[in-house]
């Protein structure tokens, strides 16, 4: 076995037999469950509990008004406001509603009001105000004598659709922005995990030889090269057994929750949504369209090539970003402290690239930036992958294939050239000047 | 000779680590590499054990210029010693051992081997961190010499062993040396320089200061003191005759002018009728020879 995989081996295995590894790749699914079942749980949750509102209808707007969200309306007759504070004061109610006459039509706004010495949660305010609003609006068309039906058809949804006038094919939809979006957003989170959680591991493990001074005995059996790239594939492999652990039991869990979902009352489910007939309806066809066009758009991409470049970004990003962890690492020594804040630097260009995406990207996938972005080796792992939704010219593509790749042989030869160096060095407080000097010192 | 430096220059940025340094170390030798802190004896290790390379110059192993095979024919202790805290003994013998070229059944077989012979077979499983500094300083012995290289480099094997594994890994390091393996001891215990060594070079400030076999350099270095215990009085010109370096109550210590002068001491003191107890001709200890060198480097004398 040659040196460099028995390097390898031991990086690897040391890891995944940990007992801190084990505990923790399968515990991560668990609290992922747990999660899950806490946003569930807070779905179910009623703020507050029931509240019984009396309507002082002025307006004469409102004949009945369905309960909702925890809220009892009680139409009231004859009794006037007064009245009803004094019943709110004895408890009979929780709060009056009072509705002011509407006055002229061509008002914009009015204004309702709701007396009682407790506070009306923003939730139930929100549903009162979008109630009555919706009163006030059928009130307004029954007295104007309009028809409802053709008021319907007033609405229309535009949906804008981008056609190419030159080639064929590669037809892009305003879902494509979407899926981009999504395999930028996958590839973005994915790579910043691996390197925060991996690249730090690297630098970890170089700083622990380094204190341990074990070093200079591997040093006199293997070259530091073999060593520091033995380590950066060795943790990237643990990384990679991880992820692979999550997406099999993450899978799982995806398949446990709606059992606990089926566990909900499905009237509160519906009480969590709005009514029917209060919202602009949505046509189910209209969902499935929407669904299949999102599908059809997926369908479309060229996945052989996006998985392709999604693997060869993802390997080129970990070993840039590794290796540049390594280096740090090799460095600093055992002032784990002084690690953190050197770590900086490096987690900046993937935080930069995200929001490029984000950002630029959202506005305009072929922008100048986005396409210097896509190019530049320590953002394009993280914007190449969400362009490539969007069809970008192919020697783009193929370039910035090229240039990750470059890269990522030469970051991992420049650590080589630092790692070399700091990884003998003692007792010294390392600055970034002296750091670049290492890089030209002979072998 | 198994190892022969020829010239060597090592420079870090302005720095001159090693300036033109070239000696031999003869075959099957216990060779003692000395100097003061900083003077340049681990970057001359670095570069034996290929860990560094010179910026000029040759090294050469048994003949032949360092190449990647080189590090599979030398056994290396540094003084800033370190094992995986986390490995247990077996798993981290057999990896370093595989690195240095073993095949695994071959390191197996050899590991057990030396686990026997210190009677520690079943520390196997056991994880480096659970261990005292002394036993795993066993350990880093074994990980030192289990691929049998003819060269061993042991830069201060001794710090932190008690007396009792001092003298265990000595005797392993004796018996290394007779059944052919040459050794290179870096140290600043002039004790057991005398003790082990036959050949030294003495580095100061990057350059090569001194250099030979141990008894030819004290001899080099002797200022004919001879010392003399006696029962009875001394005749009262005897200071006169031959200057007194230091005074006891029965010995006293002379300065000659040359060795053939001994036999002259005997004979005037055996005439004044004074009985000689003992007799002997004090040879500079490396002690001396080291301060003397190294601060007569610094500040040169005058002449």
């Amino acid at each position: 076995m040659s040196k460099l995989s028995l390097i390898i081996k031991r990086e690897y295995l040391t890891r995944v037999t940990k007992k801190s590894f084990i505990i923790g790749t399968l515990l991560a699914p668990l609290g992922l469950l747990v999660y899950m079942l806490v946003i569930v749980g807070l779905t179910k949750y009623e703020s507050g509990g029931e509240i019984k509102v009396a309507v002082l209808d002025e307006a004469g707007v409102i004949k009945q008004m369905p309960d909702d969200k925890g809220i009892r309306f009680i139409p009231t007759s004859g009794k006037t406001l007064e009245q009803l504070k004094t019943e709110v004061q004895n408890k009979q109610f929780d709060g009056v509603l009072q509705i002011p006459p509407l006055g002229s039509f061509s008002k914009k706004e009015h204004t309702v009001f709701y007396h009682s010495d407790d506070r009306l949660a923003p939730e139930k305010s929100s549903v009162i105000e979008r109630k009555v609003g919706k009163k006030i609006r059928d009130f307004k068309i029954d007295s104007l004598k309009l028809d409802p039906q053709a008021l319907d058809m007033l609405e229309t949804k535009v949906a804008i659709d981008p056609e190419k006038i030159t080639g064929s094919g590669d037809d892009d939809s305003k879902y494509t922005a979407g899926v981009g979006l999504v395999i930028g957003g996958i590839m973005a989170f994915i790579m910043f995990f691996m390197v925060t959680m991996y690249g730090a591991m690297v630098m970890r493990s170089v700083m622990e030889e380094k204190t341990n001074r074990i070093v200079e005995v591997m040093m006199s059996s293997v070259r530091p090269f073999e060593l520091m790239l033995g380590k950066i594939i060795g943790a990237g492999a643990v990384g990679l057994t991880q992820v692979l652990i999550w997406v099999v039991l993450g899978g799982g869990v995806m398949l446990l929750v709606p059992l606990f979902m089926g566990g909900i009352d499905p009237s509160q489910m519906q009480g969590a949504m709005p009514a029917p007939g209060e919202m602009p309806t949505i046509d189910p066809e209209e969902i499935e369209g929407e669904t299949f066009r999102f599908m059809t758009e997926i369908g479309k991409q060229n996945w052989p090539l996006i998985i392709f470049s999604f693997i060869v970004f993802f390997l080129g990003g970990y070993f840039i970003y590794s290796s540049l962890f390594a280096a740090i690492g090799s460095a600093i020594g055992d002032d784990l402290g002084e690690g953190q804040s050197l770590t900086l630097p490096v987690m900046i260009p993937i935080i930069l690239a995200f929001y490029i995406t984000a950002f630029a990207g959202m506005r305009n996938p072929n922008s100048g930036l986005m396409v210097f972005a896509s190019m530049f080796p320590l953002f394009s792992p993280i914007v190449m992958p969400f362009r490539m939704a969007f069809s970008p010219p192919i020697w783009q593509i193929i370039l910035s294939l090229a240039l990750v790749v470059a890269a990522a042989f030469f970051f991992v030869w420049l650590a080589g050239r630092i790692y070399r160096v700091g990884i003998l060095l003692y007792g010294k407080k390392v600055t970034f000047k002296e750091i670049g000097k290492w890089m030209f010192y002979k072998g | 000779m198994i190892l022969s430096i020829q010239d060597v220059v090592k420079t870090y940025g302005s720095h001159t680590a090693v300036n033109h340094v070239s000696f031999d170390v003869p075959k099957g030798s216990v060779f003692g590499l000395l100097g003061p802190n900083g003077a340049g004896k681990t970057s001359l290790i670095r570069m034996i054990t290929t860990i560094t390379g010179p910026d000029s110059g040759t090294i050469l192993l048994n003949g032949e210029k360092l190449n990647e095979r080189t590090p599979e024919k030398i056994g290396y202790m540094p003084e800033e010693r370190g094992l995986y805290k986390k490995m247990k003994v077996g798993e981290q013998l057999l990896y370093l051992a595989q690195l240095k070229g073993l095949t695994k059944a071959e390191a197996h077989s050899r590991i057990y081997h030396w686990l026997t012979k210190f009677d520690i077979k079943d520390w196997w499983n056991k994880k480096i961190e659970d261990l005292s500094k002394g036993m795993q300083q066993k350990i880093q012995f074994i990980a030192t010499v289990v691929h049998q290289p003819p060269l061993l480099i042991l830069d201060e094997p001794f710090t932190g062993l008690d007396p009792i594994n001092t003298s265990l890994i000595k005797d392993e390091i004796r018996q290394l040396n007779e059944e052919g393996t040459s050794i290179i001891f870096s140290t600043h215990r002039m004790e057991q320089v005398e003790e082990m060594c036959d050949h030294i070079v003495l580095i100061n400030r990057g350059e090569n200061v001194l250099c030979g076999e141990v008894q030819h350099i004290k001899n080099q270095y002797k200022q004919n003191h001879y010392r003399v215990d006696w029962q009875g009085d001394l005749p009262g010109e005897f200071a006169q005759r031959f200057p007194i370096v230091k005074r006891e109550k029965h010995a006293v210590t002379v300065q000659l002018h040359d060795e053939k002068e001994s036999n002259d001491l005997l004979i005037y003191l055996i005439q004044s009728g004074v009985h000689i107890t003992h007799f002997e001709e004090i040879l500079p200890t490396f002690d001396e020879i080291f301060i003397r060198t190294v601060e007569g480097e610094q500040q040169p004398v005058k002449s």
